[in-house]
């Protein structure tokens, strides 16, 4: 099969499997959850088979149809989307099976339509992922976010119908508002949106146009979380954990600061940024975004909003990493979009199964449970260590590159965020994992307690060695994302 | 071609004007629906002839009875008439085929006869304006829609169709006279009704101010039957009160028709004759595009009733026409164009929708359409894929139109960042307006009324989805409706350098 026909089958793989979970929910939930797993697998061998070829240099492409006169539906598999889609299409298997062990501890409803919105969200994925160009970037960019909604609506009381409007009243206000114009402003200077190594827009536009075309962009990917528009990620919170892990680790956000990068590499093109000066704000903004979303993580006291402005801050650190705006840091936000996905999805199943098996939600509450749930707090553990960058973790890997890239700029501004950061992050994760393990617990609990279902443990121990893994085996990403930078290497 | 095919501009109205009469004779139930059905479906594939034939040999004209234009009566069907032929014979036949239960459900049987033949004298008036040649039958044709429009208003169970339907009239018929002041102008400067004729002979006209009043009534005359803000006071009543059927039939195509005939005289006729007409037209239809699009979208985002909503937004989407036509460039014309026809599918999708809902809801207040979406998941399915339309959402139909809006705006330079944020800022006021019915629909608490014992019929769900699937075809491959209104604009601006 050649590589057009495999990113086809690639999109077209969760639409199917999301048609037959459908009708196999009708049989029996066993079944139902049989298919998911099956898609997912066969999502994940459909896409990771493309790797070996972009690995060699080859970009495996296909155009679906013209749709105006320069616009096209196209896709091509580059070392960033690859990376993406090789990451989404892996955790999603993990995420299901975490899925069936959360939906059925917490005796959740409507399962059905939550696994068909989660394959179909996938397909969207892995659309953002393979994209050729601006325009079919943000078709599914935009087909995520409104086959996102009815998975962060999925308990349809009144609190959660509210936090679902401000979520999909943010993403698609800025992509309409900013994202959008400045897509038809980029065809119609360039004259084109599509994908180029080294950039489209150099001598195209200049000055100040420059840094007010890049903040349309960066603010209208909503999804990267740049604050100020950064708010529809806690109020995401309101979603079942598996949801939050498909928005935090699997996709959504990943789809922004992915589609930041991407902008910034093909778009833009580095060299042409970095010698316009009026682009240098975006680093600033980055670079608040980091420590104001950690000073606001130091006060929270649920967990999950804690974990919630930790996503913001490392998102920061990729849009951060991308305007340093060298080679070095290119390829520190490619593989910290990979250690931040391992690190914190391993949090968000821990919180997750933290609650299915005891109800707790609060910080404060999980004194002693270490004891009670020692895989589960193992593996948040890990996650924290790796947020804060501690080795042997993945998140030591990508702050190296950030870093070195920094330095390969003389950048001490960058290198300056990144180690507050690191205290910062260090002051909110210590004090969990120290109660965790070394507290007693106030009184006898309501209810004994061990881990949760199995399926849920399974995937949060499988991301937790993934997360150490990383650390040792990250070789072939680099190798990888090394591609993305070669002419500027 | 056979011999018939030759005939095509004159059958697409003489079919449904001829059945419309024989219509009335039909008294045995169903047979009126049938026949109706069957005239409009023969009309759209009139209308699909004659755009396979204009595409593929430019425009077609016709002379009725041989007699030689400017003496004979002339029929002329070109890119533009063509796209909106597909739109009315469409709207018609859509609504038709699909909405044989919600009519049953509103048209007392033995008013039905007369209903259809109205339902047929409006298809034919519509279909006449856009074939016609020469001002004097636009007009006769324009009154046979219009007066058969306020039937089919009237003719449902709700009787405050009456009041608004009488407002529709006045404010209708006020502006066919202005229109017919201003073509009674040229004709006495000029001696000829043919449009093209008449375009031709203005150069010769020494004092052009009577032209410039006939201007100025036509163009003011064709506003208040087009809807645009603020000669809109008429529709949003008229759309709400109607019987649901001919809501969908009507919200998609009518004020569009009147449209059509503005950019036919401001742009054919007085374009290439009147000293910076192109200006003018500008100057003041630009900031009522504006407002209409702006004050639209708000009234929507505030409505309580869900058709009454959706007229408000059809104002706003006017505007979206309007403002691309006062751009006076082929991108922004084209754009306006395009948009007629992506607006007649999303707005005609979401009618249709809402005309299921109403045979099973209590209402069509917001509150009582509260959990539709579980009762109904199919239709409000197709709801939801319209809306996206309407908002501009990527794959839409939508999309497309909105995307060569602001492409045309964008021409401008910096003078266009401010429509631009008008656009921008209209869609996301759609978003908030659609959205509103989405939460109502999906997640408030239903009132326990009893199941309702009424089930959509499947083919209203069919028709509904075919509409809603049209949205999004034409959203992923917009080449007919895009050559179409690309020839249209090319067409409409050549007298423009």
């Amino acid at each position: 099969m050649n590589g057009g026909s495999t990113i086809i089958l690639a999109l077209l793989l969760p639409l199917g499997g999301a048609v037959a979970i459908a009708l196999a929910g009708r049989i029996s939930a066993n079944l139902r959850e049989t298919v998911t797993l099956a898609t997912a697998g066969g999502l994940a061998m459909t896409v990771w088979s493309l790797l070996p070829a972009v690995m060699a240099g080859e970009r495996p492409g296909v155009s679906i149809t013209e749709l105006l006169p320069g616009v096209e539906i196209a896709f091509s598999v580059e070392p960033l989307g690859m990376l993406f889609a090789a990451l989404a299409s892996g955790l999603w298997i993990i995420n299901s099976l975490y899925s069936i062990g959360y939906m059925r501890g917490n005796n959740e409803r409507n399962q059905t339509r939550f696994y068909v919105m989660f394959a179909v969200s996938l397909a969207a994925t892995m659309g953002v992922a393979f994209a050729g160009n601006l325009f079919t970037l943000f078709l599914f960019y935009e087909a995520l976010t409104l086959s996102t909604y009815p998975l962060v609506s999925h308990k349809g009381d009144a609190a959660t119908v509210r936090s679902a409007r401000v979520y999909l009243g943010i993403l698609l206000t800025t992509s309409i508002g900013l994202f959008l114009p400045a897509i038809i402003w980029t065809y119609s200077v360039a004259g084109t949106g599509d994908f180029v190594t080294g950039g489209i827009l150099a001598s195209k536009i200049n000055g100040p146009a420059v840094g007010l075309l890049l903040g349309l962009f960066v603010f209208g990917i909503g999804k990267a979380a740049v604050m100020p528009v950064h708010r529809w990620l806690p109020a995401a919170m309101v979603a079942p954990t598996p949801v939050s892990a498909l928005l935090h680790a699997v996709a959504v956000v990943k789809a922004g600061v992915f589609a930041v990068t991407k902008i910034i590499v093909y778009i833009f093109g580095v060299d042409f940024l970095f010698a316009e000066p009026s682009s240098g704000w975006l680093l600033y903004a980055a670079a608040f975004t980091i420590i104001a979303a950690s000073v606001v993580a130091l006060r929270q006291q649920n967990l999950k909003r804690l974990l919630a402005y930790s996503t913001i801050a490392q998102l920061s650190y990729v849009v951060m990493a991308a305007a340093v705006l060298k080679p070095l840091a290119e390829i520190g936000a490619a593989i910290h979009m990979v250690a931040h996905a391992f690190g914190k999805i391993t949090l968000f199943f821990a919180a997750g199964a933290i609650y299915v098996a005891s109800r707790k939600t609060e910080v404060h509450q999980l004194r002693g449970i270490g004891l009670r749930m020692p895989v589960t707090m193992t593996a948040f553990t890990i996650g924290a260590l790796s947020m804060i960058g501690v080795p042997p973790t993945g998140g030591f890997v990508s702050k190296w590159y950030i870093l070195a890239g920094a330095f390969q700029a003389d950048n001490y501004f960058a290198v300056a965020t990144i180690i507050v950061s690191t205290a910062l992050n260090a002051a909110y994760f210590l004090p969990i994992i120290y109660m965790a393990w070394f507290m007693r617990e106030p009184e006898p609990a309501a209810a004994a307690h061990g881990e949760a279902p199995w399926p849920a443990v399974l995937a949060l121990a499988i991301t937790a060695l993934l997360t150490i893994a990383f650390f040792f085996f990250n070789g072939a990403t680099i190798q990888l994302e090394r591609q993305v930078v070669e002419n500027l290497l | 071609m056979s011999g018939l095919g030759q005939h095509l501009p004159a059958l697409q109205v003489v079919v449904p004007i001829l059945v419309a009469p024989m219509v009335v004779l039909l008294r045995p139930r169903g047979l009126a629906w049938a026949a109706s059905t069957a005239a409009s479906v023969l009309a759209f594939v009139i209308a699909i002839e004659l755009t396979l034939q204009v595409l593929g040999a430019g425009p077609v004209g016709y002379l009725m009875g041989s007699w030689p234009a400017p003496y004979g009566i002339e029929l002329r069907v070109d890119a533009l008439s063509a796209l909106l032929l597909l739109v009315v014979t469409g709207a018609s036949t859509v609504a038709l085929v699909g909405g044989r239960q919600s009519l049953d459900a509103q048209i007392e049987a033995d008013r039905q006869p007369y209903f259809f033949a109205a339902w047929l004298l409006a298809l034919a008036g519509l279909s006449g304006i856009l074939v016609a040649a020469d001002a004097f039958n636009i007009f006769v044709f324009m009154e046979i829609s219009s007066l058969a429009s306020y039937v089919l208003i009237a003719g449902g169970p709700d009787r405050r169709a009456l009041p608004s339907v009488f407002k529709y009239l006045i404010m209708g018929t006020i502006g066919a006279t202005f229109y017919l002041i201003g073509v009674g102008l040229i004709y006495m400067m000029t001696g000829t009704l043919n449009l093209a004729d008449m375009e031709l002979r203005i150069h010769a006209v020494g004092d052009l101010t009577p032209i410039l009043a006939a201007a100025g009534f036509i163009t003011v005359g064709l506003a208040l039957k087009a809807a645009i803000f603020p000669l809109h006071v008429w529709l949003p009543n008229a759309y709400t009160y109607a019987p649901h059927m001919a809501t969908a039939f009507l919200a998609a195509c009518s004020t569009k028709v009147s449209l059509y005939v503005l950019l036919r005289f401001d742009f054919f006729v007085f374009q290439g004759n009147l000293e910076g007409h192109d200006l003018q037209f500008a100057i003041y239809l630009m900031p009522l595009a504006v407002l209409g699009i702006l004050v639209g979208s708000a009234v929507a985002m505030f409505e309580r009733n869900i058709k009454r909503l959706l007229a408000f937004s059809s104002v706003a989407q006017i505007g979206y026409m309007m403002l691309g036509a006062s751009l006076v460039s082929i991108a922004g014309l084209t754009a306006g164009i395009l948009h007629i026809f992506n607006h007649a599918l999303a707005k005609g999708t979401l009618f249709l929708a809402v005309a299921s809902f109403a045979m099973v809801a209590a209402g069509l207040r917001l509150n009582e359409l509260s959990g539709i979406a579980r009762r109904m998941p199919w239709t409000f399915g197709a709801f939801v894929v319209a809306g996206l339309s309407l908002i501009g959402i990527p794959g839409t139909a939508g999309f497309v139109s909105k995307w060569y809006l602001i492409m045309a705006v964008m021409e401008l330079g910096p003078a266009g960042v401010p429509l631009v944020a008008v656009i921008l800022i209209s869609s996301l006021m759609a978003v908030v307006y659609i959205w509103r019915i989405v939460e109502v629909a999906c997640f408030a608490k239903t009132e326990e009324q009893g199941s309702s014992a009424i089930a959509v019929s499947p083919l209203m769900i069919v028709v509904t989805w075919l509409a809603a699937l049209a949205n999004i075809y034409f959203g992923l491959a917009p080449a007919l409706p895009l050559t179409l209104s690309g020839d249209a604009a090319a067409e409409l601006l050549r007298h423009l350098p």
